[in-house]
This record gives structure tokens, C-alpha cells and sequence, in this order.
């Protein structure tokens, strides 16, 4: 659901709404299908022990970083601009994994005449384990 | 025993340093691409009305249906482009590699109809020890622009050789 949040009434150290999946082979298929990203580790699960991850087959970091995108979208709204996404892969996703993703804004800023807040993202797992530390700026609207 | 390398900095690399690739040309975006991508990434909740229903999207700054940001406009090309050789892995100093992520930057958003042109260029590296040994970071950057000329994505991805 769209929601519409204003530059001004942000502030730092707030965390915006959490988003949650947790997957297995339906949500990695369906990602695989529009990506055409078929690789054996991400679909059999001997292909994912034999790529050394003994839980077997896992998803792809790909749609981590979708995930986060939906994270920034369904908090900021259909007026903002997510201007920057950037991230790593620290850890696997694992079938059946709770993936959170979530957000903390770290600063605020107004630069060419457009209103910043910067983000730390992640997406955590059931452990508490950051699986994809990064960092997002995003263009809101302003009441001004 | 193979002798240590002082350096995981090719000649290749050197040459190819802030070379942009030939550009590529996606097939134009159809409503039904960004439609099934927004339904894959939202699975199993609705996407929203942004990525599919064109009369909600009129009444947005966008004014009309936009794909995801994340969206792939090189997804299934034909033909099938054949698989990047991979070098063997772990058999010695500089053939370990790892993702060292990407940073992504969006400029405009992707419209059915639009086509996308990338390329890309090795434009920066850099070595230094780390607890892996002897570490090369290598940036790519990749640029997407539409058909009128409008930039539309700028994506730095780093690889990690060791």
C-alpha cells in the first residue's frame, strides 16, 4: 500500500517498516522465471551441496536486493525517488530462511534542490544475522 | 611451489582500464514484463498498482505504469549468449574470487516501450593486503541509457580476487 511521507517528518534514527519474506523454491522460481537466472545451486539441492553449502540449493542475491527495493518503495511511496541502493552479500539464504528486511535512516540532507534521507539497510535472518549490509538514499517529498 | 605474486593487476586489465564496451540493446519493455517481475518480487502479496494498473498510475508523478527499480531489461536474450568461461577456482594465488557487491544509482524510471542500451567499463581497482593474502578490488560500472538518450541507471559492481 502506497503512503506518501514527507522529508519533514522524518527523522534520523528512525526505522522505517520492516519487509518480510520468508522463501523457498516458489519464490526463487518465480524470480528465476522473469530474471532468467536458472543456475543448478539455486534449483537442486545436490547442486547447492556440491557449490559447498550444505543446507543445498539457495537463493540468489538478486532477490535480496529486489526485497530491499520493495522495503523502500512501500515505506517512502509512489512520489518518492529511491536514488541509490547499494549492498553486499555476506551470508547465504537458506530455504525456509525469515528474511527482514529493514532500514534505519542515518542522515538527512538537501542537495540540488532535492530532500535526502540516507538509509543503513540489511536483510536479516531468523538468527539475527545481517545477510546483506548496505546503504540507500532516497529523494522524498517535501511540504515546502 | 609457484612463485608469489606482487601483483594481481593483469596487462589486461590495464588496456581494458576505462574502455566502454560495445553497446548492447535490450528488446523494448512490454507492460507485460514489468507486470510478472513486480508479481516475482512481491510474491505471494499483490505488487503495487504503480507496476500494473495504468489508471492508478496516471494519478502519480510518474503518470503512467513504471517497472520496479530493480527491474532487468536483459533478461532472456536471444540468442542465448554462451556461458562465460570460468577460470578454475582455488587452484592458486589470484584465482580465488568472490562478489564484492554494487552500488546502484537510479536516474530515470523504465516505461513499457522504452529500450535500454548498456555498457560497460573497467574504470578502477584497487590491491592491498588483506587477511585473504594479497587482494585485488576491481570496479565495473555499468551504464544503462533509454532511446532518448536519457541515462536512465548507473551500477558499480566490485569483484574480489585474491
Amino acid at each position: 500500500m502506497a503512503n506518501n511521507v514527507y522529508w519533514e517528518d522524518i527523522e534520523v534514527g528512525y526505522e522505517i517498516p520492516k519487509w518480510t519474506r520468508k522463501t523457498d523454491f516458489m519464490h526463487w522460481n518465480r524470480y528465476a522465471a522473469v530474471n532468467d537466472e536458472f543456475v543448478y545451486i539455486h534449483m537442486d539441492d545436490e547442486a547447492g551441496r556440491a557449490g559447498a553449502n550444505e543446507q543445498g540449493a539457495f537463493g540468489m542475491g538478486n532477490l535480496r536486493f529486489a526485497y530491499l527495493h520493495n522495503m523502500l518503495r512501500d515505506w517512502a511511496g509512489d512520489e518518492a525517488w529511491v536514488k541509490t541502493v547499494g549492498l553486499q552479500y555476506r551470508a547465504i539464504n537458506q530455504k525456509n530462511d525469515i528474511l527482514d528486511c529493514v532500514g534505519t535512516v542515518v542522515a538527512k540532507r538537501v542537495e540540488n534542490g532535492e530532500h535526502l534521507v540516507d538509509l543503513e539497510i540489511n536483510v536479516v535472518n531468523q538468527n539475527g544475522q545481517g545477510t546483506a549490509p548496505g546503504q540507500a538514499t532516497v529523494v522524498l517529498p517535501t511540504r515546502a | 611451489m609457484s612463485e608469489k605474486l606482487d601483483t594481481l593487476v593483469t596487462e589486461e586489465m590495464m588496456e581494458k582500464r576505462d574502455q566502454w564496451s560495445e553497446p548492447r540493446v535490450s528488446r523494448p519493455v512490454s507492460e507485460s514484463d514489468i507486470r510478472k517481475w513486480a508479481i516475482a518480487v512481491y510474491w505471494p502479496e499483490e505488487p503495487p498498482k504503480l507496476y500494473w494498473d495504468e489508471e492508478y498510475a496516471k494519478s502519480t508523478r510518474y503518470d503512467g505504469i513504471i517497472a520496479p527499480l530493480d527491474f532487468n531489461p536483459f533478461a532472456w536474450p536471444v540468442p542465448v549468449p554462451p556461458a562465460a568461461p570460468t577460470p578454475p577456482m582455488g587452484t592458486g594465488q589470484g584465482t580465488n574470487a568472490m562478489n564484492g557487491g554494487q552500488v546502484v544509482e537510479y536516474v530515470a524510471p523504465i516505461r513499457p516501450g522504452d529500450v535500454i542500451s548498456t555498457s560497460t567499463a573497467l574504470v578502477d581497482w584497487n590491491e592491498r593486503e588483506t587477511r585473504l593474502g594479497l587482494t585485488l578490488f576491481s570496479t565495473n560500472e555499468t551504464r544503462w541509457t533509454n532511446q532518448n538518450g536519457e541515462l536512465v541507471r548507473i551500477s558499480k559492481n566490485t569483484s574480489i580476487r585474491y
